[in-house]
């Protein structure tokens, strides 16, 4: 190697080196918020390797949400409820606000009927999805696509 | 501080589903939210609420900071038996409130 560094090494370590600084903040700011990789990671955890079926699953939320604050949500699951076939499981997951986690609410036999409300917040216009884990060990799921009008999570305290 | 409303039929015939509302006050504090100094308001949420039905465990729901403050949640169970419905809420910072109501079954 020559003592003095060429031009062009020079530029190949400085745009290397710009390079990876861009990567390390942009792998900093992720955090921030869930994305749709990192949702689909979360319903890999609850999941594990087996399938999840589109159907089945009934998820309510309105299309249009004026307060991420406060949005009403209803998920049923056609089910007969007895011992042998019934929900064991329904799982929420979104794909951008903070965590990819909503709530999983879990139901035995003696639930008779595998529906729940609730109301949750939304940080951004996004897809919701319901997945339900059925007795027998399949995985069902559904989505829906909301417009949020006014963020919930990101306002000053 | 916390106070939470149960909304249950007191009767019941044996065997009929019924619906159980629930509404707990609480404010469910993300932990991502900031104050107007930029520190970090920490995390205050309801973890977990259970449901049981004269001891037996009906209904289960694990929540996150995705759920909207004073947590409003609605389920089902089966009129199996007269006796008392239970419920728990749990969360952070030691938070704990149960709740009881009695169910006549004929």
């Amino acid at each position: 190697m020559s003592r003095n560094t060429s031009r062009r090494e020079f530029l190949l370590t400085a745009g290397g080196a710009a390079a990876g600084i861009g990567l390390a903040s942009v792998i900093a700011v992720e955090p921030a918020r869930a994305t749709p990789a990192t949702m689909q990671e979360a319903i890999r955890k609850v999941v594990g390797p087996a399938r999840v079926n589109p159907g089945r699953v009934k998820l309510e939320l309105p299309p249009l949400v004026e307060n991420g604050n406060t949005v009403p949500l209803t998920v049923k699951v056609e089910s007969p409820m007895t011992a042998a076939d019934h929900v064991k499981a329904l799982h929420l997951f979104n794909e951008k606000n903070p965590q990819p986690d909503v709530a999983s609410f879990r139901f035995g036999p003696r639930a008779g009927r595998a529906s729940v409300s609730t109301r949750i917040r939304l940080a951004d216009t996004q897809t919701v999805i319901a997945v339900c884990e059925l007795s027998d060990g399949s995985f069902w799921s559904a989505s829906v696509n909301v417009v949020v009008t006014l963020a919930a999570c990101l306002e000053d305290a | 501080m916390a106070s939470a409303l149960i909304n249950a039929p007191p009767r019941a015939k044996r065997g009929e589903i019924i619906e159980i509302k629930t509404l707990i006050s609480h404010p469910m504090e993300t932990g991502y939210r900031r104050t107007q100094l930029g520190a970090l308001v920490p995390r205050d949420i309801i973890r977990l609420f259970v449901c049981t039905y004269n001891g037996t465990e009906v209904f289960r729901a694990e929540l996150h900071p995705a759920i909207a403050a004073n947590p409003f949640i609605v389920f089902s169970t089966v009129a199996t038996e007269s006796g008392t419905l239970a419920f728990q809420w749990t969360g952070d910072r030691g938070f704990s409130e149960t709740e009881s109501v009695a169910i006549t079954v004929d």
